[in-house]
């Protein structure tokens, strides 16, 4: 594995969030059209549960450039199917452990619970994690160089 | 014949590393692996086995052949091959240069692997001879001399002296950029060396492995063998023999796509073990794991010595023997098949 | 011949003659003493090479699968460990119980012989055990070792000397639990920054050849195609090209038997590298010992493991990855 050192001159992180189709995204959408703001560099991805993100798909992001990996789902309870977000909570918390254990910024991952009618909270949650991503710098330990040199060109 | 102080080497190789490239068995996370030698790294030239061989200087694990770039529907091939730089491949053992000899056949045969012959020709390979080899090894039944290897140079070393001798014009040059640093003599030294060496290796308990068999029987009848099933029962189908071998040589060609518009072709190592090798449209050839058992043990014994004026595609390292998860391995297989059986 | 020995393949010997069982997995003797190989017994006459040894260090339990596709009944030997992957076998639908005779037997911890010739004795031509004395002779001398300096590494931590399953067992001698803590490694792991755990392991995976034998060894993968084996999920990998693909990997698997995983050590065991895999596995075990309450894969053969599981007050991500929770 290397390292790399140089820093991109102006660097905009990329930020993956994954959004349950029930809750989460339809709170992007009302932070939307309440006008309130959150980072471009938010590239959402809208998937039917938050139960439904594998880690291989986390992992996939940080392959493809991202710098940090946020997911949203309904709070613990209000799973439109039930059970879905608790299944979630054991996944992720094990997962984050995990890549934290393997030497991974504990910041660069995060679970938040995000109602269709907190348009507010996405909004906050979003920027405050932008600024946390922003502060860490560029994702280097769980990259693929391959991708990288690509982007850089 | 030249000789150094073994507390001298550092300065050896830092001479040598100066000038060129040099690649030797390091010492990373507690493991010797072939590696660039960089001022201050832990060297592990007494390690008698590297775990991986020497042969990923010309054959590596994975390398890019090619990449190319899209543009709505036109394809452009970028060519990312460079010049390879003139390197030194540093303290490889009799087996593994013998080894080189079995990827040449392959590679260097029409059509001839101008990635590979590129980095083949670049390359001072300074051997060295083994001085205390062990259980596992066996290149004697394969006509090598653990004493005596050849190469561009050949090194051998005791307690207190390296020596050193050039074979080659090649070795001239490397000899030549660092010859302030030795002293002449060591040929007695050596010489008794050798002996030793010679007289361990004819006790080793491979030494009279017989192949015979291999070399006056039939194909399809050692193909037909039943043994072979009861041999392959405990294999895992795992790549470790195939990986740390020096002479197994099948690669796979796979794509990458690093973005949108851009495709990076390499090619890796592959596994006769794996259930996908030469895998086509239309399925597999080899369904079971005794089938792929048995592609690999007569590929180094009879089908590679059959196209190459009987060569064996095998050269004793040993480095199966000692790796294999469950503790199968090419010896088991030619004791079991034909070989002498020692009580 | 030792007395555990003898015993088992008297047992053996009983089972095939009565025909009470079609085939015996057990071990075959190598070429030396410290290589015996995983082997599958179907006559009197082929348990003349039975062997059980301190280096029967191999779990048998996953020979299971693909035995019992071929049909008969089956006799097993497993030692304490052991018995564990195959209570989770049980519990996956990957082996039928009553296909099978789980005969548990003695462990008094398995040897290394990596560890002996890292000891710097090399051509070894015989070992012998001696009670916890391990002799080893070779071409260049012999030596003497303590039977703790030269145990494999999941025997050095081992879990438990329980039978988590037995239809028989052979035990002549009192097998005694180990003192050591099996979380160890992974504490001192824990105490360290991030920089320094991902310099760890920046330098452990890089050695990594993608030969998949701690995948194949391993018990609890037994998916029929692995999804590194399958081109169609793009995720298909047979070297790692790059530095990620070894994290993926190593990631991906440790998470997919997270929960399942009994900690028989067979990963680390057959590491050709060196590997230290458990303390990725045991890393699992221990967040979701702390999280969820205490768990042992393959205690039992039925029942749920903790990630298709959950309560309401489970922790929440952020406060599980800081530390702050443990489980009530």
């Amino acid at each position: 594995m290397q390292e790399v050192t140089e820093q991109k001159k102006e660097y905009v992180p990329t930020i993956v969030a994954f959004c349950c189709n029930w809750c989460s995204y339809a709170g992007a959408d009302l932070a939307g059209s309440s006008r309130l703001t959150y980072p471009a560099n938010v590239k959402i991805i809208r998937v039917p549960c938050s139960c439904r993100v594998n880690p291989m798909f986390v992992l996939k992001a940080f392959q493809r450039g991202a710098d940090g990996v946020i997911l949203c789902g309904c709070h613990p309870g209000d799973c439109h199917y039930v059970t879905g977000n608790y299944y979630t909570r054991r996944r992720m918390s094990l997962l984050f452990s995990f890549l934290n254990y393997m030497g991974i910024e504990k910041e660069r991952t995060r679970v938040e619970w995000v109602s269709a009618a907190e348009g507010a909270k996405f909004s906050a949650v979003m920027n405050d994690f932008a600024k946390k991503i922003n502060e860490l710098g560029e994702n280097k330990r769980l990259q693929d160089l391959r991708v990288k040199e690509e982007r850089d060109e | 014949m030249l000789k150094i102080k073994v507390q001298d080497l550092n300065k050896l190789f830092d001479a040598i590393s100066e000038k060129e490239p040099l690649y030797m068995p390091l010492e990373k996370a507690g493991e010797a692996n072939y590696g660039l030698y960089k001022t201050g790294e832990k060297t592990a030239l007494d390690v008698l086995k590297t775990v991986k061989s020497a042969k990923d200087l010309f054959f590596p694990q994975s390398e890019t052949i090619v990449k190319f770039k899209t543009e709505g529907k036109n394809i452009t091939v970028e060519d990312i091959r460079e010049e390879v730089k003139p390197f030194v491949l540093f303290g490889v053992k009799a087996c593994d240069f013998k080894a080189f000899e079995v990827l040449d056949k392959v590679f260097l045969a029409d059509p001839v692997d101008t990635y590979y012959q590129a980095k083949r020709n670049a390359c001072t390979v300074v051997t060295f001879a083994c001085r205390r080899p062990e259980e596992s090894c066996f290149c004697k039944v394969f006509g090598i001399d653990a004493a005596n290897p050849v190469g561009d140079v050949t090194i051998w070393k005791d307690d207190e002296n390296l020596y050193w001798r050039e074979n080659t014009e090649k070795g001239s040059k490397l000899t030549e950029s660092v010859r302030y640093l030795f002293a002449e003599g060591g040929e007695k030294d050596v010489q008794n060396q050798q002996e030793e060496t010679r007289k361990i290796i004819e006790k080793l308990p491979f030494s009279s492995l017989d192949l015979s068999y291999f070399e006056n029987t039939e194909m399809m009848d050692i193909f037909n063998r039943p043994e072979w099933q009861k041999l392959s029962e405990a294999c895992l189908a795992c790549g470790t023999c195939t990986f740390v071998c020096p002479t197994c040589q099948c690669f796979d060609i796979r794509e990458f796509k690093a973005s949108n518009d851009q495709i990076i072709r390499y090619r890796c190592w592959d596994s006769c073990m794996y259930s996908d090798f030469t895998q086509m449209s239309h399925g597999n050839n080899r369904t079971t794991q005794m089938q792929r058992y048995r592609q690999r043990f007569m590929h180094k014994l009879v089908y590679y010595p059959e196209n190459n004026g009987g060569l064996f595609s095998c050269v004793g390292c040993g480095r199966c023997v000692n790796k294999c998860p469950q503790k199968l391995n090419i010896v088991k297989v030619v004791k079991t098949l034909g070989g002498k059986k020692d009580d | 011949m030792n007395k555990v020995e003898e015993l088992i393949v008297k047992r053996a010997r009983e089972l095939l003659s009565s025909k009470e069982v079609d085939k015996v997995i057990g071990w075959k003797k190598g070429e030396f003493y410290f290589d015996p190989s995983p082997a599958v017994f179907t006559s009197e006459e082929e348990l003349k090479d039975f062997v059980y040894n301190g280096f029967c260090g191999a779990n048998l339990s996953k020979y299971l699968v693909q035995e019992l596709k071929k049909g008969g009944k089956i006799a097993v030997f497993l030692k304490p460990c052991d018995t564990y992957s195959f209570n989770e076998l049980v519990k996956e639908h990957r082996v039928d119980k009553n296909a099978v005779k789980v005969i548990a037997i003695e462990c008094q911890g398995k040897l290394d012989i990596e560890k002996i010739k890292e000891k710097g004795v090399s051509a070894v031509t015989e070992t012998e055990e001696n009670g916890e004395e391990v002799i080893v002779s070779s071409l260049y001398g012999s030596a003497k070792f303590r039977k703790e300096e030269v145990l494999l590494e999941k025997c050095l931590t081992c879990k438990s000397k329980k039978f988590a399953v037995a239809d028989e067992t052979i035990v002549v001698n009192e097998m005694k639990e180990t003192a050591n803590d099996r979380f160890s490694g992974v504490e001192e792991l824990e105490r360290m920054s991030e920089e320094e755990r991902f310099a760890f392991w920046k330098g452990e995976l890089s050695k990594c050849i993608r030969c998949n034998a701690c995948r194949n060894v391993c018990p609890a993968c037994t998916c029929v195609k692995c999804v590194f084996d399958n081109n169609a999920s793009g995720m298909a990998t047979k070297a790692p090209a790059d530095t990620f693909e070894e994290q993926m990997f190593h990631i991906i698997r440790a998470y997919h038997v997270a929960g399942r995983c009994t900690d028989c050590g067979e990963c680390s065991r057959v590491c050709p590298q060196h590997i230290p895999l458990h303390l990725l596995n045991r890393k699992f075990i221990k967040d979701i010992n702390r999280l969820y309450g205490d768990f042992q894969a393959g205690e039992a053969d039925e029942g749920k493991n903790p990630l298709i599981e959950y309560t309401e007050k489970d922790a929440d991500p952020t406060a599980a990855v800081n530390g702050e929770v443990r489980h009530a």
